[in-house]
């Protein structure tokens, strides 16, 4: 019997459509962060962070339309980015379980965006053989640096700051910290696109990244959280958390209910 | 009503004079957004390759309608296209772009830029976080006591900050 939360098809796919394979979780990883960081404006603690946080998810929407008409060359089917974005479902998205979970407080978007951001900067650092991915990382690299600063900021000042935003802080990376393995996890299809060039090997980006939180937690006078007594895992080979379909109904409706609308 | 079609040197000329929809005291070739004007005499091509500030810019659109606007207006048949790699970063902006943003009241990128940064960093795996502390002159006065208020300003590429001096607040274009 498979293990909860394994990939009912293990088959890995191989040249163009490894490719594919790999760039979708990326784009993925970005499209549904960007989906829950919007869900920030209107709602954040102050006017800045509406547009700090929507800034953000604009860059992650970027990073993801970049990539999802080169997964439709790769994959042969020529489909465009809103095909990918707007009408698959919830078994064909790639994505970590960490972006799909539901907005929790303001220190859990914190420290969700610390772990996303120090991981994701890791692996945009390592370059792409496939040179859209390439162009793509090298940009987007750039962001995500800025990215990680916001929440190294919010960090320390939370974390450093009063009681109150003391206990919601060490609360937050506590509820995140189920959900950090799986951003370092070598699935198949992350290990064989490693063999061929197209992107880094998972397990190995996390010393650093891992490195980068422990300093900021020490540094906002918070303790890295211990062992977890479960784990995510299955993002990447399709299988999601229950939040996941309630978050692509409400981002897709507009499109499946009125096919090829524009405005 | 019959459109003679312009010459290259123009058609160039034109395109670099295309504002940017959000910023329109400064042209798209100022901010380094126009990438390459490749001209084809005899069939009246003209492909044109622009890069995103941000990769979530949406002024892009604008920017690529506009374009292909200015090449039909001079007879030409436009393709644009966008290009990533290299990436975009501040140090293109020229420097008769940077009076321009100053003058609008847009404290331009100061300090280095991250093209040194990135080819140093990207690929040896180190991500070098930068906490230094970095000064931007008010665009008003001049005064170099000014703070930041947000790190995100009214589009993806400002920041927004306040000059302690005059007590005015500007946006900063944030150096990437």
């Amino acid at each position: 019997m498979p293990s909860p939360g394994r990939a009912v098809d293990d088959a890995v796919p191989q040249g163009d459509a490894l490719a594919a394979a790999y760039l979708l979780g990326l784009a993925d990883d970005a499209m549904v962060y960007a989906q829950r960081l919007g869900e920030w404006l209107t709602n954040a603690p102050q006017i800045e962070e509406d547009m700090a946080l929507a800034n953000i998810s604009l860059d992650l929407i970027g990073q993801a339309r970049g990539l999802y008409p080169r997964v439709g060359e790769l994959d042969g089917t020529g489909r465009g980015e809103d095909d990918y974005a707007m009408l698959r479902d919830e078994r064909g998205w790639c994505n970590v379980h960490l972006v799909e979970q539901e907005r929790g407080d303001f220190a859990f978007e914190v420290a969700r965006l610390l772990w996303f951001s120090a991981s994701r900067i890791e692996l945009l650092a390592a370059g792409s053989a496939d040179r859209v991915l390439d162009g793509v990382m090298a940009k987007a690299y750039k962001e995500a640096r800025y990215h990680l600063d916001h929440a190294v900021q919010w960090t320390l000042r939370l974390g450093d700051g009063t009681e109150e935003s003391h206990r919601r802080m060490q609360t937050a990376l506590v509820a995140v910290a189920p959900y950090v393995d799986e951003l370092f996890d070598d699935d198949p299809v992350s290990a064989a696109a490693y063999a061929e060039g197209i992107g880094p090997l998972p397990s190995e980006t996390r010393e650093v990244a891992e490195r980068t939180v422990q300093r900021i937690v020490a540094e906002a006078t918070l303790t890295m959280p211990g062992a977890s007594p479960w784990r995510s895992r299955g993002g990447r080979a399709g299988i999601h958390s229950r939040p996941m379909g309630s978050l692509l109904a409400e981002m897709q409706h507009l499109a499946r209910s009125h096919p090829g609308a524009t405005w | 009503m019959v459109i003679t079609r312009t010459d290259a040197a123009a058609l160039e000329a034109a395109l670099a004079a295309v504002p940017d929809p959000e910023v329109p005291v400064v042209t798209i070739a100022d901010l380094g957004i126009l990438r390459a004007v490749e001209v084809d005499e005899t069939t009246g091509e003209a492909h044109v390759v622009i890069t995103p500030t941000y990769s979530g810019c949406p002024a892009m659109e604008a920017i690529r309608a506009h374009v292909e606007h200015v090449c039909r207006r001079q007879g030409w048949m436009p393709t644009v296209s966008t290009r990533l790699d290299p990436p975009w970063t501040t140090d293109w902006i020229s420097e008769d772009g940077r009076d321009k943003l100053r003058r609008f009241g847009i404290a331009p990128p100061s300090g280095r830029g991250a093209v040194a940064a990135d080819a140093s960093s990207r690929h040896t795996g180190v991500v070098a976080l930068e906490l230094r502390v970095h000064v931007v002159a008010c665009p008003q006065c001049g005064s170099t006591d000014t703070t930041e208020l947000a790190h995100f300003g009214s589009t993806a590429c400002k920041a927004l900050r306040r000059c302690n001096s005059c007590r005015e607040p500007f946006d900063e274009f944030k150096a990437i």
